[in-house]
């Protein structure tokens, strides 16, 4: 079996009196495509704020490749190794697009480059410039926007949008990525083209990648393993086919 | 074509470096109608680095500040007060100009810091109240000074350095400041710091240290602050606690506005023509007239952020600026021959029969596939 890089214990966050998430167990294994889906307002954002330290959980703990870092900061769980995608777009929109991905290298230790060194333009400087941008296209040739690199990013569609997004995830290197909704309001040729790139992902790089979708036929194309949520509570939680085909999930989301 | 691009770079140094250059070579010539235009050089020179040091707060890490004229105001009295208290040693001399300039930028560059640590909490008008709230309580901590310290409401008296050697001091200055700022803004660091202005919970989320790159550019920013109320105490040779008023402040942020956020060039620009005008007006308009002063200042300023902004006025804009005068400069200096190829290819591009055509086929086009659904219906 291979080895567990996300492990959540008993995780749980309450908003006032509200429930938002509770008694959230889950394991995810190295290079594992594993899904989180629920109806609206189940809390599955919630429980990547959590993992991205935006919010501290109240209960409870994850683990990343056995390090606690539970409550910590944002910056520091990125440097953890966990990066994620917005469900409402949040791209550096006034930059351009190869720009918001030099950003998410900004802290790879191979383009260590000090505040005074680039002021003084030393040449660490420009030699750490070339090597990012080498880099940054290459990240975006595998999400296919390297022919728009020069653009403002606020000036792509949306999918290329969302792409660039995950590219940016990418860049910071992390050992696990999360996609929150990466295939809302694309059309079904961009989400089978973006199927096909997030599987590229997790096979060119060993990447696990823990998404949220409401989109049924990407998660049960893409994913291994899904836990279902609703209200805060786990529902169930196993392989793909036989979690979603559960009855109390079907009840949950057509109702009844 | 690449060297283009490499001028294009460099542009504004070599503007602000020939235009030192001219105006040294003037002042040692002494061709300057009037001492007076040394004093008002001064001037210009101090708004430029003001606006440009404060454009990396407001234009680049996107955050309102109205306590710049705080920081210049610490930069002013310690710079000062160095100064007096150097001055039996070494005179008015250059070294004095320099340590109390050191002085006066570090200290201030100090108060940068503190006033960074509550700006990572705050953001947008709270944080713009408190950096009003800082420049008067500097102002007014000044001013409540005892005589022997900081001259108190009376101001404090610093030695009078060569007018002629100062204004060029500036100049140098603003180069330094330019190179800093722009070579800060060209690289990761400057990718980092625009990145918090689009998108603070991105950056964070993207590992970018937010904490850091405010502190940074907080203390950038106050830091020349802090030269330029250097020398603006030498300039004046007076520092009085009262032309550090929040209104100073909001002076500078009208530069920064005007010359468009997050662009140095425009910052300077602004700064000169607006400190010009000011001056201008203040020569012009004497005696009874004087009162006309602020009228025409508040009116210009109206003018110019409605050429600016004004919705109806983006064609003439787009006719008539820099951008199109370089562009037709740099038409002229090419050669004849390739110039009027160029000029056959524009034109043959946008003539208006074929936009005619374009529109015309459009509109025959748009019933077509409105009325094919409708046959298909009745099929």
């Amino acid at each position: 079996m291979s080895k567990t890089v996300l492990k959540i214990e008993n995780l749980g966050i309450t908003f006032g009196g509200l429930k938002a998430v509770q008694h959230l167990n889950l394991e995810v294994k190295e290079k594992q495509l594993y899904g989180l889906v629920g109806p609206n307002g189940a809390g599955k954002t919630t429980v990547f704020n959590m993992l991205t330290g935006v919010y501290k959980p109240t209960e409870g703990q994850f683990f990343l490749d056995g390090e606690n870092l539970t409550g910590k900061s944002q910056e520091l769980i990125n440097h953890k190794g966990i990066a994620r995608t917005f469900q409402n777009i949040r791209l550096f929109n006034n930059m351009s697009v190869i720009n918001n991905v030099l950003v998410g290298l900004h802290n790879q230790p191979e383009f260590k480059c000090g505040f005074f060194t680039s002021v003084f333009r030393f040449p660490r400087h420009f030699k750490a410039e070339k090597a990012m941008r080498e880099r940054a296209k290459e990240i975006l040739r595998i999400v296919g926007l390297e022919e728009e690199r020069n653009n403002l990013s606020c000036n792509l569609p949306y999918g290329k949008q969302r792409k660039l997004e995950i590219a940016r995830a990418l860049a910071t290197n992390p050992k696990l990525l999360l996609l929150d909704e990466p295939a809302a309001g694309m059309n079904p040729q961009e989400t089978a083209d973006l199927m096909s790139i997030v599987r590229h992902i997790r096979d060119e790089y060993n990447m696990t990648i823990l998404l949220i979708e409401h989109d049924m036929k990407f998660v049960s194309g893409l994913c291994d393993e899904v836990t279902v949520l609703n209200f805060g509570t786990v529902l169930a939680q196993g392989e793909t086919k036989t979690a979603l085909n559960d009855p109390e999930v079907v009840k949950a989301y057509i109702g009844g | 074509m690449k060297k283009n691009f490499k001028i294009k770079h460099y542009i504004n140094y070599i503007v602000v470096a020939a235009l030192g250059i001219l105006f040294t070579v003037m002042a040692l010539t002494d061709s300057f109608a009037s001492p007076l235009a040394l004093i008002q050089l001064e001037k210009i020179v101090i708004a430029v680095l003001l606006a440009v040091s404060l454009s990396v707060v407001v234009g680049f890490l996107g955050e309102l500040s109205l306590g710049h004229a705080g920081f210049m105001c610490v930069g002013a009295y310690l710079g000062g007060k160095v100064s007096v208290l150097l001055e039996p040693v070494l005179g008015n001399s250059f070294p004095t100009l320099l340590i109390s300039m050191a002085v006066g930028g570090v200290v201030a560059a100090a108060f940068g810091v503190i006033i960074g640590l509550p700006a990572l909490r705050l953001r947008g008008d709270y944080l713009a109240i408190v950096t009003l709230a800082f420049g008067e309580i500097v102002r007014s901590i000044f001013m409540n000074s005892s005589r022997e310290t900081f001259g108190g409401s009376l101001g404090l008296a610093t030695p009078r350095f060569d007018k002629k050697y100062l204004f060029m001091v500036g100049f140098v200055m603003v180069l330094i400041c330019l190179a800093v700022i722009q070579n800060m803004m060209k690289s990761k660091h400057g990718r980092a710091i625009t990145s918090i202005r689009d998108s603070e919970i991105a950056a964070r989320a993207t590992g970018i240290n937010v904490t850091k790159y405010k502190l940074i550019v907080f203390t950038v920013s106050s830091f020349f602050a802090g030269i330029a109320g250097v020398l603006y105490s030498f300039s004046n040779n007076n520092v009085q606690s009262t032309n550090f008023s929040y209104n100073y402040s909001i002076e500078i942020l009208v530069m920064v506005v005007l010359g468009g956020m997050g662009s140095i060039n425009g910052s300077i620009i602004a700064a000169t023509l607006i400190t010009f005008l000011d001056i201008k007006l203040q020569t012009i308009l004497t005696g009874n007239l004087a009162v006309l002063q602020d009228f025409i200042y508040a009116i210009v300023l109206i003018l110019i952020v409605i050429y600016n902004n004004a919705p109806g006025l983006k064609n003439f804009r787009e006719k008539y600026n820099l951008q199109s005068l370089i562009n037709k400069i740099a038409k002229g200096m090419q050669n004849p021959a390739k110039r009027r190829d160029d000029e056959a290819k524009w034109h043959r591009v946008p003539t208006k029969i074929e936009i005619d055509e374009v529109l015309s086929t459009k509109i025959q086009r748009d019933p077509t596939t409105s009325i094919k659904p409708d046959k298909g219906g009745n099929d």
